[in-house]
This record gives C-alpha cells, sequence and structure tokens, in this order.
C-alpha cells in the first residue's frame, strides 16, 4: 500500500522528464490543427496562424491542484521555541513545492502553530516565523509567492489535548493545507 | 477625515444588549492574608420594614472579604443594629473583637432616585473615620454598593478600592471541531456577565482604553485575524487592522489617540508598529529580525515595553519613542521573560516567567530589576494589574482547565475565578471608571 503513491510519484516525474514540449502531444493545439497544408499562402501568412501560448494543466502529475502531493506528509514540526525546519524535512518540502510548481492554480495556506507553554501572544508571533520560514523554504524549492497565504494560531489550535512533551511536540507545527 | 472613516468597516452588533453568559465565574479565595482586618457591616437601614431595595451591607460585606483582607463579623453575631455613627456603642462593638464598624441607610428620594449614606467608626477611639451620601439611580444600586466598599477599603488601608471596576476575558466552550468564543465584561468581583463580541473563530488580546468605555481586540471571525476596536456602549465595532500577516497584541496609548500593536506584514517579520486610530496612519518602532512583540506602555506615554527574542530567548525590553531611541533589556534573571504590563504606579512590570520548568506570573521592580514569583501554577500567564495595583489577575490551569487566578502584589492573596463550563482566558482589568 505504502509504495503506490510513491510510484504514482515516480511515474509522474518521469513523464515530466521524458515530455519535450511537442505539439503534437497536444491534440487542441492550434499551431497544428490550423495551419493549412500545402496553401498556396503558405510561406508569407504562415506566421499569422500561431496562436498564443497558453500553458496546460499537467495530466500526467499524480494529485491535483486542490490536494497535496499523494503520500507526502503535511505537517512540519519544530523544536520548542524554535523557527528553523529540520533537516528532516527536506524531502517533505522539496514535494510540496515541486507539486505546487507542476500545478500553478494551487493555493497553499501555510498554518503556523504553538504548543500551550509562555504567552499567548508571543506564540502568534512564534507560529507566524514558523509559518514564514515554510513559506521561504517553499518558495527557495520552486513554489511560487502568490500560491502561498500564512495564517498564525499561536496556541489556541492544539492537534493534540494534553500538557505533556508527547503532545507538545505534535503541536508544535505547520500545516501546509491546499485549497485555499 | 470622512474618507478614513469610510476606509474602516464599521457595524452595529445585532447582540449589543446581549443576555448574561450562560457560563458564570465564581470566586473562590485560597489563601488570605494572616492579619486580616475585623470589622462589622451592619444591615443598612430602610424606609420600611419590608424588604430594602438593595441589600448595600451584604454587596460591601462581600467585597471586602473577597479582597482577602478583611474578616467580616457575621450577621448573626451582632448584638445591635444601628444605622447612624452617634448610635454605635463603641464598647459592645469592641467586645465582639471588630476594629471598625460601617454603618448606613439606603434612602428612596422624592425625585425617585436613591441616596447611600454610610460612616465608618473605628472602634478603639469612637472616630467616625468617614461619613458619605452617594446617590443612585434606581437601576445602579449595585455599582454605587461597589463604591461603599470602595471607599471604605480606601479609608482603612490606604489604598483606593478596585471593586466598582471591570473585568474582560475570553471564555471558550465546546469540542476543537466546534468552539465557541465570546469576549466578556463582567464586574471585578465575576458577576453580571455580557458578552462583548462572539464568534467560532479565536478571540484574543482584549485591552482596555484609559476612558473604560472601549475594548480592542483580536478575532479571527473573517478568517484571518485582525484587531478591532469596539465601543462598549454602543457595541459600534471597528476594524482597525486587517494587514498580511499577523495583527495582534493591541495596546492603547495613555491619551486613547494610538494604539501600539505587532504585525508582520508581508515580509513576515514580527515588529511593533504605532497605529493612529484618527488617521490609520502607522508608524514602525521596532525593526529587528527577531520576534517584537507584546508592547505596553509606560505611564507617560513616552516609552513601550516589550517582549523580543532578540537575544535568543524571549526577554523584556524598554524602548523610547524618540527620534534615535534604543532599545534596552529590561529582564535578566531566567531564559524566558515575556508579555509585560506596567503596574499603576509605573514602578514594576507583571511578566510571565520561566521559573524552574513552570511558567509563572512575576513582578519585575523597575529600579532595581529584582524579580518575585508571584504565582505557583505551571501554565500561568496574561498578567493584568488592577487599576489600585493591589493586584493582579491572570489566566492559569486547574485540573487541566482554563480559569482565572487573583494573586496580591505581595504573594499572600490568592483567589481562583472559574466559569461553571468550559474554559476563561486571558483577563484584562478594567481602569477605575469613576
Amino acid at each position: 500500500m505504502r509504495l503506490m503513491p510513491i510510484l504514482m510519484i515516480a511515474a509522474g516525474s518521469l513523464l515530466l522528464v521524458g515530455c519535450p514540449k511537442k505539439p503534437t502531444t497536444v491534440p487542441e493545439a492550434p499551431a497544428e490543427t490550423t495551419v493549412p497544408q500545402g496553401s498556396d499562402a503558405a510561406g508569407a501568412g504562415n506566421q499569422d496562424q500561431v496562436g498564443k501560448a497558453r500553458s496546460l494543466p499537467d495530466a500526467s502529475a499524480a494529485g491535483s491542484a486542490t490536494s497535496p502531493p499523494a503520500g507526502v506528509a503535511t505537517g512540519i514540526y519544530f523544536d520548542f521555541d524554535r523557527s528553523e525546519i529540520r533537516p528532516e524535512y527536506a524531502s517533505v518540502i522539496k514535494a510540496h513545492a515541486k507539486h505546487m510548481a507542476a500545478f500553478g492554480a494551487a493555493r497553499v495556506r501555510l498554518e503556523g502553530h504553538t504548543d500551550e507553554r509562555g504567552s499567548r501572544e508571543y506564540n502568534i508571533a512564534l507560529g507566524e516565523r514558523r509559518s514564514q520560514a515554510v513559506r521561504r523554504a517553499l518558495m527557495l524549492e520552486g513554489a511560487a509567492d502568490g500560491q502561498l497565504t500564512t495564517v498564525s494560531y499561536g496556541e489556541e489550535r492544539a492537534a493534540v489535548e494534553g500538557s505533556d512533551e508527547a503532545a507538545y511536540e505534535k503541536n508544535r507545527r505547520v500545516e501546509i493545507v491546499y485549497g485555499h | 477625515m470622512l474618507m478614513i472613516r469610510r476606509a474602516i468597516t464599521v457595524f452595529l452588533l445585532a447582540i449589543l444588549q446581549s443576555p448574561p453568559a450562560a457560563a458564570e465565574l465564581t470566586v473562590q479565595i485560597l489563601r488570605g492574608m494572616a492579619e486580616t482586618v475585623p470589622i462589622a457591616i451592619v444591615p443598612f437601614g430602610w424606609e420600611t420594614d419590608s424588604a430594602a431595595a438593595w441589600d448595600v451591607a451584604a454587596t460591601v460585606q462581600a467585597d471586602l472579604e473577597r479582597s482577602g483582607r478583611f474578616r467580616a463579623l457575621p450577621r448573626s453575631q451582632m448584638i445591635e443594629f444601628p444605622h447612624q455613627a452617634d448610635a454605635v456603642d463603641a464598647t459592645d462593638w469592641r467586645m465582639l473583637k471588630v476594629d471598625y464598624v460601617v454603618v448606613g441607610q439606603l434612602v428612596r428620594m422624592p425625585d425617585g432616585r436613591f441616596e447611600l449614606r454610610y460612616e465608618l467608626i473605628q472602634v478603639a477611639t469612637g472616630e467616625r473615620l468617614l461619613g458619605t451620601a452617594l446617590p443612585a439611580d434606581p437601576g445602579a444600586l449595585l455599582p454605587a454598593s461597589h463604591r461603599v466598599a470602595d471607599g471604605i477599603y480606601e479609608r482603612i488601608l490606604g489604598v483606593r478600592g478596585a471593586f466598582a471596576t471591570r473585568i474582560a476575558y475570553v471564555a471558550v466552550e465546546g469540542p476543537p471541531t466546534a468552539r465557541s468564543y465570546r469576549l466578556v465584561v463582567a464586574d471585578a468581583d465575576g458577576a453580571n456577565e455580557r458578552i462583548v463580541f462572539n464568534s467560532p473563530e479565536p478571540i484574543m488580546s482584549p485591552a482596555w482604553s484609559r476612558d473604560g468605555r472601549s475594548l480592542a481586540y483580536v478575532s479571527f471571525h473573517s478568517s484571518l485575524p485582525a484587531i478591532y476596536v469596539q465601543t462598549l456602549k454602543t457595541g459600534e465595532q471597528v476594524r482597525v487592522s486587517a494587514r498580511s500577516g499577523i495583527n495582534s497584541a493591541p495596546a492603547w496609548s495613555p491619551d486613547g489617540d494610538q494604539l501600539a500593536v505587532a504585525l508582520s506584514r508581508r515580509d513576515g517579520n514580527v515588529d511593533i508598529y504605532l497605529l493612529s486610530l484618527a488617521t490609520q496612519e502607522l508608524r514602525r518602532v521596532t525593526d529587528d529580525p527577531s520576534i517584537d512583540t507584546e508592547p505596553a506602555w509606560s505611564l507617560d506615554g513616552r516609552s513601550l515595553y516589550f517582549t523580543s527574542d532578540r537575544s535568543g530567548a524571549p526577554q523584556v525590553y524598554h524602548l523610547g519613542l524618540a527620534a534615535g531611541d534604543r532599545p534596552q533589556r529590561i529582564t535578566f534573571e531566567g531564559t524566558y521573560n515575556a508579555r509585560p504590563r506596567v503596574s499603576p504606579d509605573g514602578r514594576e512590570l507583571a511578566v510571565v516567567t520561566l521559573d524552574r520548568g513552570a511558567y509563572r506570573i512575576a513582578a519585575v521592580n523597575l529600579e532595581h530589576g529584582g524579580m518575585r514569583i508571584l504565582s505557583n501554577g505551571r501554565l500561568d500567564e496574561s498578567p493584568s494589574f488592577a487599576p489600585n495595583g493591589a493586584d493582579i489577575i491572570y489566566a492559569t490551569r486547574e485540573g487541566g482547565r482554563g480559569v482565572l487566578a487573583l494573586v496580591s502584589i505581595d504573594g499572600r492573596i490568592q483567589q481562583r475565578l472559574a466559569a461553571t463550563a468550559g474554559e476563561v482566558r486571558e483577563p484584562a482589568w478594567s481602569p477605575f471608571v469613576y
């Protein structure tokens, strides 16, 4: 079961790599369908027949603009009072950034959270810094600024209720939410 | 001016004169002074034998006892019920071991209003320390009674009473998937709760204007956080900051013209700004890659205290607002000091401090920098001074539930204010309202 999404991504990547932008693979392309073959006008008027290029949704890529890449975690977790992204999340960030680059229509909200300790307003600022850290990392890996919004809830929305380290470490997070 | 008014979202709330909040606050005194002042508050006289329009003495007694500084003689132990100072027999009251006696009358005036007439007698000397007549509308007998308690508290302890003040706080009910947030204003004793604003999204950081007429707060009800100012009497709510990023931690300037706020704007860097309420003009006062937040004004309005982690962990700094002023670090003890609030006399800061693994409320002396730990919880936060500086109200946990707590500035008196349902947090004590 765990192999499935990974294979799908791999297949998607292969298709992406092995897919030069040949007009022949795009049946609706105006350049292909509107040039009259062997016409008298061929030569002079030829250029006028080429329309403006538009980007096409990559039907071969796995997933969609409104959902995260399959099999990729949507939570980035942080150390206490820190907002640096731990090295173990590099691949998660990369996968999301790649997905967003593939789906230009994807809109993602980065929700920053903290554990319940300390001051509420400081935690709002800390949650903001965490969501900004994830935003910058995603942009470095290819996501566009316009695709990303951030919001910090501070300690208002715990993922796990409880006042022990087991709960705290699950609450110090940025949630990557698609569809915003 | 008109343009600016139009640019601000204004709407009247339909729930203006809302019913009392469902979950009421109950007060529990955990610990009082070792030396409380013994006092007798004799039931007030009334025009007939029928029940009085209001039991003034009962309210005064509850206030004084709740302060933790007085011990009231039960009515059942009184042997006489005088209503005027000249009828007080000091010898009798000395036998009952009280130091002070309060007597008074509730009088209905020809115009339909009332007058609360009261006198305070020192038993040892027989001296009449107070004689006051307080007029009150028929609907204002409760706040008038709190003011009687204020007067007695001040005459005996030398500090103005704060019984006629109010507290704002955030009440939260429901499971994580169906939360209900309410911004509530109640009397200082937790009674008379009124919902100011409610939302299924978080409400945070209530802050009183210095005239006690308005609250600034943060609400997420439009899905992103914005700062609102709401006039309590009319319910008019004005959105004053809904910029990109966080809009948080509003604090009213002493002259009421500006809010100090913490914004991250587009660059995501949390800094402190001054927002003019009349013009919406924004002035950036900190510019540091670290977190700068939780501003609190000095009494003269010329400087701010705030939290910054520029040293690597949250500490409190002080920044003059004149051109060229640089932030000075105030707190040095421990690895976490945040959310400063200035005492009404300007001599101390209340802060949240990390004390041996627990988040507690502490008072920091601004002259010598010494710190006193005042609370003993594990997750204490959001301290707010009573306007007389005698007590600090803050948020704590009890059985995993958010409750409010009160501690005297010397740490000796402790109280809990718990909601009958749900959680309460982020208390803000009003200024004096008269």
